[in-house]
């Protein structure tokens, strides 16, 4: 089974950094910046981040695992954002983190007090 | 050279990302957890924001990845410590090698 569990991970690891170094993603539009192929390259980096937090949400033995994992994933896809608005030049990207941002914190702070077992208003 | 000193900025930042969902992921206990995680993943997001301000200069979207800056800055630490308030009292236990636990020693005190 261990052997099994190192098997895939270092599949998933040689995937993505072939990926990495021979198919930068192909959507850079952006030409008056130079050496935009290294950041259309940083993307696969935010998906692998993405997915270990989406590995402890699955695993994760008690409730506060998976509102720490979603909270990371909140803060991880403003900055995937950001990647996004340089890599495209299209500036409305940074809108959707902003907003993604707000509406992260408030679902946290709502999500650790029904942890916390008692009602909204105190 | 913006976009060299912007791209070395955005590098740090992954490199913090990918750290600190690591240590998300092999750390024994929620909160050596949310040690790891917040305060690594918040600095990288950050790092990533500052990169692309001075990727893109003085325009309205530079002017918004500041103020993401900090929003980011200010409500990352409310939500880290909320979240593990909320954990000591829904009595989510410490890991075994834990040393010292001085909130239950304060309540204990008050009590």
């Amino acid at each position: 089974m261990k052997t099994l569990k190192w098997f895939i991970g270092a599949v998933v690891l040689t995937v993505i950094i072939g990926l990495i170094l021979f198919k930068p993603l192909p959507f850079l539009f952006y030409k008056e910046l130079p050496y935009l192929g290294l950041v259309g390259r940083a993307i696969y980096i935010i998906i692998l981040s993405c997915a270990l937090c989406l590995y402890r949400i699955w695993k994760g033995p008690t409730g506060a695992d998976r509102i720490v994992a979603i909270d990371m994933l909140g803060i991880m896809i403003v900055g995937l954002c950001a990647i996004l608005t340089v890599s495209t030049g299209r500036s409305w990207y940074i809108d959707i983190g902003i907003a993604w941002a707000l509406q992260s914190f408030i679902s946290t702070l709502a999500l650790s007090k029904y942890l916390e077992g008692r009602g909204f208003d105190e | 050279m913006n976009s060299i000193i912007g791209l070395v900025f955005i590098s740090v930042g992954l490199a913090f990302d990918v750290f600190g969902c690591l240590g998300l992921v092999r750390l024994p206990d929620v909160y050596n957890r949310l040690q790891a995680a917040t305060k690594c993943v918040t600095l990288g997001t950050c790092s990533i924001l500052f990169g692309m301000f001075l990727m893109v200069g003085f325009v309205g979207a530079g002017i918004k990845a500041l103020l993401c800056i900090l929003f980011l800055i200010l409500t990352s630490p409310v939500a880290a410590h909320a979240i593990a308030r909320g954990a000591h009292r829904a009595g989510v236990k410490l890991w075994d090698g834990s040393v010292v636990d001085k909130y239950k020693e304060d309540k204990e005190g008050e009590a």
